[in-house]
Order: C-alpha cells, then structure tokens, then sequence
C-alpha cells in the first residue's frame, strides 16, 4: 500500500523534530564535551575539523577524565542521587495518599481534585518557589510568627537547609508521583478489594495483598517520573538548599557560567544522562508492561 | 417452605440509594442446599439484594439471619458465605492455585491442606494442570471456573452468583449451567443465582423468585411460576405471554374489549382485571365458539425451534403466537387465522 501524503507527514514530523531538537543538541553537547578548550567556547569547532585548540589532534578525552577522576564531581553525583531519591520516595509517600483520596472520592469529584492538585502549574515556578523563600526566611512567616508568640528567640535557620530543598523538590514533583498513581488506582475493579473481603481479607490484608501489589508497577513509574528529572535539578538547589550541597545540575550550572568550562559542563551533562538512562529504560519498560 | 428451618432468613429488607428505592421491604427464605434463581430486569433490587448478603451494602431496616446468626453486625470478611462476582474479579497478579487458595490462606489453613484442597477444586470444576496459570492467560470459560472454585475451595453452605453464566459465549452457556447444577447437587451448598435470563433461571433452579422495584413479586418452583404467573409483570417477563386487560363479565366469562370476544377462563376471581395467555397455549381453532378469536398475520418470525406470529386481533389486540414446527411451514403476513385455546390456559393474574 503507498502511503498517502498525509501518513507521509506523520511519519516524517516527528522524526524531523527528534533530529533537529533532541539528537542534534545532543550530539553538539557530546562534541563540546570532546573538544579542546580554545575550541570548546563560541564560536565553536568540531574538535576533528582542525580548530586551534585542537593542532590536529582530534577528540579531548580530559573533560571526561577530569571528571571521573576528581572526587568532587562523584560526590556531587552522589548528592544528586540522594536528593532525587529521597524527594521521589516522599512524593510516593505523600502521594499514594492522595491518589487514593482522589480515586475514592468519586467520579463526581475526580475531576475537580485533580484539577486542584495541578492548579499550582499554572502559575510561575519561580514566584512559587519566591513564595518559599519568604515563609521559610529569618524574617520569614515561620519565624516570624513563633518569634511573636514567644516559643523562639532566635529566628531558626529554615531557609538554604536540606529539609527547604525537600520541602521545595516535594512542592515542584508532587503531581508527577500523584499522576501515574491515580491512573493505576482508578484502573483497579474495585470488585477485586470485595472479592479479597469475600474471602475473608480485612481491609489492611485485603489493601496489602491486593492492592498493593497490583500499584506497585504505578508506584515504581512515579518513583522514576520523579527521581529522573529531580536529579538534574538545578533551581530548587540554588534557591532553597543549603549553600554547599553539591548536586550535578549545580556544579554544571557552576562550569558553564562561572567556570565557562563548556568542555567539562558539556561533558557533565553527558554522564548525567547515562547515568540516568537505566532509570529511564527501567521506566519505559514498566510503563510497556501496563 | 420446607420444614426444616431456613439456611437464610432475610425478613423486611430495605435499602435506600437517595430517592431510588432499591430494596423495598424483601422478604425470602433459602433452604439448605436449594438453588435459588433471583429473576428481574435491570433496576429491580437483584444484584443490591446480593450486595446486601455479601455485606457490602447496608440495609437500612430489615433482618438478614444465615443459620440462626444475624449477619447485619458481621463485615463481609467475617461472613461465612461466599460470592462468585459477575466480573469474576480474579486476582490479576495472582496464579490460578493462588487465586483459589487466597481465601484458605486468609483462614490460616496449613499448607498441606491447603494445596489438597486447591487442587480437589481444581478437579471439582476441570481445570486440573492449569494450576501455575495467570488469570490473563485465561479463557472466558476457564476464568468463570476459577472463580467458581475460589469461591466453593472454602465449602460455603451458602454461594452467591451474580450473572455467573452472563459474560460466556452463548454456546458455553448452557453447558456451564448444567456444571453449575451438577456442582451446587455435589457440595451441597445453597446458591443464590442473580440472572436476567429467564431461560436460566427456568432451567437451573430449584426455585425462582421474581423481583420488580425492590419487591418480590413472586416465588416458587420454575415450572409453577411459568404456569401461573401472578402478575402482570412476571407473566410478561417469564416467557413473554400475552396479557389480556378486561373485567369478568359477572356470569363466568371475561370481558377482553381488545379482543372483541368474551373469555371464558377455567377459574376466575371476581377482582380479576387481567389474564395471561402463552403464546404456544394458542392454537388453530376448527370452529368459532368459546375461547376462539379471529385475526390477520403481520409478522412472522423464524425462531429454530419454532416460529413467533404477531396476529391482530378484532379488537385492535396484537396477540403473540406460537407456531410449532411440526405443524408445517407458519402461515404467511396478512392470512387470516381463526385461534383457540383451552379455559385452563388462560390465567387471572392478580396485578
């Protein structure tokens, strides 16, 4: 069958746009990463088209030995590691909860409560997280309120701390972890919860061996819809946490901007992707077996 | 009733969804080991009335006793009865033997016991070798088997159906039923089948119990029920008879307008404002006189086993008519047909 101009069009859009705008960036940040540093700065050379920096010498593999040799990017890769990991497991927390709510709550009601949760999306991330700052400062809502009743003296140091970075990661990744819960709930027969009381489950066993298990592909997904774009977090961090915690998405900020080090940044931006490529592969595969 | 006490008693039953009357003062006795079929339309309180004896709904007035013990305060875990769901609600991440040995393990049975049990309901219901299956991997049939035998592994004396035959392929249908029978006679369990399909209901059970709008219009044994429908409802309902609307004419007979005849019924009740009168209890008449009526063909509908005419009566009524195969090929649209039946076919209805 010849394919009709249209079913031409679907086809070669998508390709066209993956080409332009996520295989041709990538590959550019790849060549940065692999270039030499007179190169490696706009306007920028192909590290094997013979630039100055490069006396033809072809790919710089020291962006990428820089980094796996020194402790301090491997620390900050680590603390974004536990940072993502520990704001994925209290969205899980907090919204497994939630989604239950939601899906319990009727279909009357579904709509409206999801509509809410994902109210704070349409404003500004930034005057949000502004928002957090002025509640958690010295001079903040907090302190100031437990100052003038008396149960501190000194303002307690809420801002730049690692529960601020939480609190903010958890505000920001909330509805990613609620979303693909919500689907997997509202998805069970609830004839399945009977059947296991038919049987002679109480609620928390019927919960525990039913229920649970039947969420749990849904709760890994959230896990990683969170954990993946939390670990190249670099707003919350620079806002809300505290001023040494390292985090990738911090220190590459830290090598473009203020280093203007594009070989090592890009190369950064390079391992954080493969770092995270098995989470994403584990995500799709789950999501594949829904 | 039976002399012996009931298995279960349910007395004065009402359940209330806001406005909808759903349960409108039940009242139903079960035997031990009877099959009883719960027959309505969509709406008429049979599924909530499951619900109810499961535990998963409350009444809002009303006794529901299961050998003596009131179930209102027990929760549904705590009942001793189990249901087989319309769904089936097979536990998806669970094997075949898991699915059916849950309620054994939730009941603390030791293992050994256990696995002999889950594979004597294995073979109860044929399904032997299937054990280490996933639900999904499943046939229609074979799931309606696996619920069948997760619901009786724990040897109910009281099952609950709910549309047990209604997501099979008609060909799978009757068959079933029949396994259906054979098991309820083999545990000795009383079934409580929920079913919208008379054939079914008919067929299966011991008893059939009629409900329209939350009320029990009327209970007995299938044949009895099909025979003498007590009103309009189930007479229309259980096999589609013909209802004749009119009023006893005060010397036997009754007068049917629609008709354009007077009937004359073997008994008839002086309140009497209907009668029924199945379609394959009407015959060719020879001769005009008692209990005839003439009428032109309009429709004619091929049926397998026999055919349906739609004839219309002098009176304006549209009377359904049996035609037997055996008696040839039906008469075509618009012949003119002269009908009779006997006085015992036509029966007062009460409502």
């Amino acid at each position: 069958m010849r394919a009709t101009p249209a079913a031409l069009l679907t086809r070669l859009l998508p390709a066209a746009w993956l080409l332009a705008l996520v295989a041709a960036p990538l590959l550019l940040v790849l060549a940065i990463a692999l270039s030499w540093p007179a190169d490696g700065v706009p306007p920028f050379t192909l590290p094997w088209s013979g630039g100055q920096g490069s006396e033809g010498r072809g790919a710089n593999p020291e962006a990428f030995a820089l980094i796996l040799g020194d402790g301090f990017y491997g620390g900050a890769f680590l603390g974004s590691v536990q940072a993502a990991g520990a704001t994925a497991a209290l969205c899980l927390l907090l919204g497994f909860p939630m989604a239950l709510g939601i899906v319990r709550a009727g279909p009357a009601w579904r709509g409206p409560l999801l509509l809410a949760m994902l109210l704070p999306f349409w404003t500004g991330f930034l005057p949000r997280l502004g928002a957090w700052i002025g509640i958690l400062r010295d001079e903040g809502w907090i302190n100031g309120v437990l100052l003038s009743l008396g149960l501190i003296e000194a303002p307690l140091p809420l801002l730049y701390s690692t529960p601020a970075l939480l609190l903010g990661m958890l505000h920001a990744y909330l509805p990613f972890a609620v979303l693909p819960l919500y689907a997997s709930l509202s998805r069970l027969d609830p004839a399945l919860e009977e059947a296991a009381a038919d049987l002679g489950a109480g609620r928390w066993t019927a919960f525990a061996t039913v229920t649970l298990p039947l969420v749990a592909p849904g709760a890994a997904a959230a896990f990683l819809l969170v954990f993946i774009p939390a670990a190249g977090e670099y707003v919350i961090p620079e806002l809300l946490g505290p001023p040494g915690a390292q985090m990738v998405g911090r220190v590459l900020w830290q090598e473009f901007f203020q280093n203007r080090d594009w070989p090592v940044a890009a190369a950064l931006a390079v391992l954080l992707l493969l770092a995270l490529l098995l989470p994403i592969l584990l995500f799709q595969r789950l999501e594949a077996r829904r | 009733m039976p002399a012996i006490p009931p298995l279960l008693s349910l007395r004065g039953l009402v359940k209330r969804f806001g406005d909808h009357l759903a349960l409108d003062g039940l009242d139903l006795d079960v035997a031990p080991g009877e099959f009883l079929t719960l027959l309505g339309g969509s709406g008429s309180g049979k599924s909530t009335l499951l619900r109810v004896i499961a535990g998963f709904e409350t009444a809002d007035a009303g006794r529901l006793d299961l050998a003596g013990q009131d179930l209102a305060p027990l929760p549904p875990h705590a009942r001793p009865l189990n249901m087989m769901f319309q769904s089936y609600a097979l536990f998806p991440h669970l094997s075949v033997a898991a699915n059916i040995a849950y309620g054994l393990r939730r009941d603390g049975v030791p293992r050994a016991e256990r696995e002999r049990r889950v594979a004597g309901a294995l073979a109860l219901v044929g399904l032997e070798g299937l054990e280490g299956r996933m639900p999904q991997r499943l046939s229609g049939g074979q799931r309606q088997r696996v619920a069948l035998a997760r619901a009786l592994v724990k040897r109910p004396r009281l099952l609950l159906l709910d549309e047990p035959l209604g997501a099979l392929d008609a060909h799978l249908r009757e068959r079933t039923g029949f396994e259906l029978r054979a098991l309820q006679r083999a545990t000795g369990a009383a079934f409580i089948m929920v079913t919208h399909d008379q054939q079914e209901a008919l067929s299966l059970a011991d008893r059939v119990a009629v409900l329209e709008a939350g009320r029990l219009v009327q209970q007995g044994p299938p044949r009895a029920v099909y025979e003498r429908p007590a009103t309009r409802f189930v007479a229309g309902f259980l096999g589609g008879a013909n209802v004749l609307e009119g009023r006893p004419d005060g010397r036997g007979g009754f007068d049917c307008p629609a008709l354009g005849v007077a009937l004359r019924p073997a008994a008839l009740p002086a309140a009497t404002t209907a009668l029924a009168l199945r379609p394959e209890r009407i015959a060719r008449a020879t001769a005009a006189g008692e209990n005839t009526v003439e009428g032109v063909v309009e429709e004619v509908a091929f049926r397998g086993d026999d055919s349906l005419l739609l004839v219309r009566a002098g009176g304006g009524a549209l009377l359904r008519v049996g035609h037997a195969e055996e008696d040839g090929p039906p008469p075509p649209r618009g012949a003119v047909l002269r009908l009779g039946w006997e006085a015992a076919a036509l029966v007062p209805l009460a409502a």
